[in-house]
């Protein structure tokens, strides 16, 4: 059908619109069948590369630790390790191909947990928990996109600031102490403890949210802006977007990752603590670049940053397993990074 | 005379694209030899071959009568050739001085030595005429045409042999044209030789001693006297087709009298750069700002589409008020504007032609912020074919596009239906002689349709061939309005430099 309509003839010749978009796009497909094929395949491969990764860590987790790493419950148990950072991953990778950078997630998501689970709080029942965190999280990130956007501070340093700030007011309010959620709230534990098909239901928020994030990324206006603006800020504002607004947002939705986070690490833990998250920035943004997001900003998906996190948590899963030195594992994560970006410029050189 | 650079059979080849096709180019020393060719005919893809920048699949280049084969643009520049690009390659974040010197900085033991750095700038800057230029300030801070001075200091900062320069006018008004051609006859008496490419045809008779013409990545013609071949001739070797300016014609003066104003400035002062600038813009009707670079044209345009923040004064759309300092207002009032400089102003160098050309109007493609992608990926093509950027794929990386097609993808953003008013700044520049007609006849029929125009070109026959009316500008004033028909170019090139001549 698409034969008959794209062998139709003159451009020129009157039709109704729609029918002469629809040619105009067929003709142009017609005209270069190869093309986009190359692309998409080279696009697909860069994915490949992280998932060959991924595959070749479980081999060794196979080889190494064959009683231990195939069951399921570990399999469980990197899936659940890896939702709270994942979660914060989605947001980071708006913030980072919008240009910017978030330094400051773990500690938000620490300050969300305490302030859900103080006593205050927690006497509203756990729905009003889980609403706290969430609104917690997303006015701190909104605090951060402010200063960033209208008091034109630099995203490194204004982050960093909520950084400190953040952990500093989380501490204030539990006075250091671990504060337990309580019994009247086990329904916030439940996410953590209850199995469907085999998998904690926090797995399923996460999962949720990598879904919304990959769709507000690649389908709506919001994320094609969102590339816009960090790939070239000047260009997107004189196009008539509101790049401010736009840089607040971004950094709000971070701190709304944040949020959820929190629900599902205090589903983990059954705490809140100013301690939860220390250095999950560091993991968020690494995943990102492994998953291939420029830092410059203006490229890059959610699909890879997702990867980029799983092969983090395997390697873990792995030197734990293992009963290896954690020191060790820090070492074999900063090759890992350090490698991925090396055959990212690779296939990016390639491609030009 | 002995050639100081032979190129034989030149091929390279991109993906999907075979760019060059067996290309030859012969310079001697001392002359000046233009390079012609349409939008995507591949004369930048052979001067970065020259420059070392690509590497060509097949051919051979001799320099100074040895065959040579630049690895790299370092080795090229080293043996003496040294390259403008179409795209300037600046640090915004540098000074004048600091870029000039770019990879050869005076330095001791790593240091740089700033103030020889900064007095040996100031000397290229004077031999190039604009000793006025401070060589401290940072680039970013100028405009095109200063950026255009600096990569030409840069150029000569180099002991070199031949100086390639790709569209160095395309950002120059009248009088910056004038001293880059003293500049460059300096050159040529020294025995440095120039490749120079422009699509303006008076140009090339005016500097030009030889000219090579390129089609669809071949040589079309090798060595023709710049002079003696009739434009017809040259223009017909490049497109197939015998024209230069064509001018959609216009309707008659005053029939815009009666119609409501889509825009009105009054009163619009941005301080140190305009004061105190009033103008209206009719239904259909096209305006058109002539003045020389720095008079503070694009800076007025800017101004009214909120890019810059006025000091005072008001503009109205339609009767509504524009607040200050809001692109995104100024778009859903129903604006648009095509900004001077396409690679940091407008394009997204990340992403496809077809996105570049739907960023603006997204919220037309799309229900409740979700992207409706059959919906935009029909129309990115038919603007995309409206305005004929070639190759004919909007999913190609907008990077990969000639620089004329860039710029055509720059205005196709702003085709779409409900704008009320465009504003143009060089909207053809580096748009081949073909495809200029063919942008005028759509800015044209944008009119009759009833959008207003304000453009802004430093080509004052495009101003006066394709506007109804025209304001002539001087240091930040209008000094000039009139129908464009009352005006000729001597008369209006008369007006723009008086007092700059004092
Ligand atoms: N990096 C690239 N990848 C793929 N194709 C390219 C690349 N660079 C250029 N091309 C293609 O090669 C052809 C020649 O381009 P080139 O930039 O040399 O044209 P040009 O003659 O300089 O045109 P203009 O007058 O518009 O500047 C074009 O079809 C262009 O799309
Ligand atoms: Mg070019």
């Amino acid at each position: 059908m698409t034969d008959a309509r794209a062998s139709g003839g003159n451009p020129q010749s009157t039709q109704p619109p729609a029918d002469e978009h629809t040619r105009v796009e067929e003709q142009a497909r017609a005209a270069h069948p190869a093309e986009p094929g190359v692309l998409s395949r080279v696009g697909q491969a860069r994915h490949l590369g992280l998932v060959v990764a991924l595959i070749l860590l479980a081999v060794v987790g196979l080889v190494t630790t064959p009683a231990n790493f195939a069951t399921s419950s570990n399999l469980v148990s990197i899936l659940a390790l890896a939702s709270t950072i994942g979660v914060i991953t989605v947001g980071m990778t708006f913030v980072i191909i919008g240009g910017g950078i978030d330094l400051s997630v773990g500690a938000v998501m620490a300050l969300a947990s305490v302030w859900a689970t103080t006593l205050a709080t927690q006497a509203y029942g756990p729905v009003v928990m889980a609403i706290c965190a969430i609104l917690v999280g997303t006015g701190a990130g909104l605090v951060s996109g402010f200063l960033i956007s209208y008091g034109r501070m630099v995203p490194f340093i204004a982050t960093l600031a909520m950084l400190v700030a953040a952990r500093g007011l989380a501490q204030r309010m539990s006075d250091r102490r671990t504060q337990l959620v309580g019994p009247d709230n086990s329904a916030i534990v439940d996410l953590s403890t209850t199995r469907v098909l085999g998998l904690p239901l926090l797995v399923y928020i996460f999962a949720l949210v990598v879904v919304i994030g990959w769709l507000v990324l690649n389908r709506t206006t919001f994320g094609r802006r969102t590339y816009a603006v960090g790939g070239n800020p000047e260009a997107a504002r004189l196009a008539g977007i509101n790049v401010r607004r736009h840089t607040m947002m971004l950094y709000a939705l971070s701190g709304l990752c944040c949020g959820i986070a929190a629900v599902i690490i205090m589903a983990r833990t059954t705490t809140g603590s100013s301690t939860h998250g220390d250095l999950y920035e560091l993991d968020a943004i690494a995943a990102v670049i492994i998953g291939g997001t420029l830092l410059t900003g203006g490229r890059g998906t959610i699909i890879g940053s997702i990867l980029g996190l799983l092969i983090f948590t395997v390697i873990t899963n792995l030197f734990i397993l293992n009963g290896l030195n954690t020191s060790d594992q820090l070492i074999a994560k900063g090759l890992i990074i350090v490698v991925a970006v090396l055959l990212q410029r690779r296939s990016l050189e390639s491609r030009t | 005379m002995s050639d100081l650079l032979v190129m034989r059979g030149i091929v390279k080849q991109f993906p999907g694209v075979r760019a060059l096709d067996g290309v030859d180019l012969d310079v001697r020393a001392g002359e000046v030899h233009c390079l012609l060719g349409q939008n995507g005919a591949g004369k930048s893809t052979l001067i970065k071959v020259l420059a070392g920048a690509h590497q060509p699949d097949e051919g051979t280049v001799t320099f100074g009568g040895e065959p040579v084969r630049f690895a790299g643009p370092i080795a090229a520049i080293k043996s003496g050739i040294s390259t403008i690009y179409q795209e300037l390659d600046l640090v915004d974040g540098l000074s004048v001085a600091e870029n000039i010197f770019l990879g050869h900085e005076h330095a001791a033991f790593g240091f740089t030595r700033r103030g020889e750095t900064n007095k040996a700038a100031s000397e290229l800057l004077g031999r190039l005429g604009h000793g006025e230029m401070r060589p401290t300030i940072e680039v970013g801070r100028l405009a095109a045409a200063g950026k255009q001075i600096v990569s030409m200091a840069r150029a000569l900062s180099h002991e070199t042999r031949l100086i390639v320069m790709d569209e160095p006018s395309a950002a120059l008004a009248h009088d910056e044209v004038a001293n880059l051609f003293r500049v460059i006859r300096d050159l040529t008496a020294q025995g440095v030789a120039v490749v120079y490419i422009s699509h303006r045809l008076e140009e090339i008779r005016e500097i030009g001693d030889r000219v090579t013409v390129l089609k669809d990545g071949r040589t079309a013609a090798v060595g023709l006297p710049a002079r003696e071949t009739p434009t017809s001739t040259v223009v017909s070797l490049m497109t197939g087709r015998d024209v230069e300016y064509v001018f959609p014609s216009r309707p008659a003066p005053g029939s815009h009298d009666n119609r409501p104003e889509v825009l009105k400035v009054e009163g619009l002062t941005l301080s140190g750069r305009f004061s105190d600038v009033s103008l209206t813009v009719r239904e259909g009707e096209i305006v058109g700002l002539a003045g020389l670079v720095g008079s503070g044209r694009s800076e007025i345009v800017e101004t009214v589409y909120g890019a810059r923040r006025a000091s005072s004064g008001q503009v109205l759309l339609a009767g509504e008020p524009v607040p200050p300092g809001s692109t995104s207002k100024a778009v859903r009032l129903g604006m648009g504007l095509a900004p001077e400089e396409r690679k940091s102003q407008a394009l997204l160098m990340n992403e496809s032609v077809a996105r570049n050309i739907t960023i603006a109007g997204l919220g037309k493609y799309s229900r409740f912020g979700w992207v409706d992608r059959k919906k935009e990926s029909a129309a990115a093509a038919s603007l995309a074919e409206t305005v004929d950027i070639r190759p004919p794929d909007p999913r190609r990386p907008v990077r990969t596009l000639s620089g004329g097609n860039q710029q055509k993808a720059v205005f196709a953003r702003w085709l779409v239906e409900d704008r009320k008013l465009l504003l143009l700044d060089e909207p053809t520049r580096g748009v081949d002689v073909g495809a200029r007609a063919e942008l005028y006849a759509v800015i044209r029929r944008l009119a009759d349709e009833g959008v207003g125009v304000l453009l802004v070109s430093s080509e004052v026959p495009e101003v006066l061939g394709l506007a109804d009316r025209v304001l002539v500008l001087r240091e930040g004033k209008v000094i000039h309005e009139s129908d464009a028909r009352e005006l000729d170019e001597s008369r209006v090139l008369d007006m723009i430099m008086e007092g700059s001549a004092l």
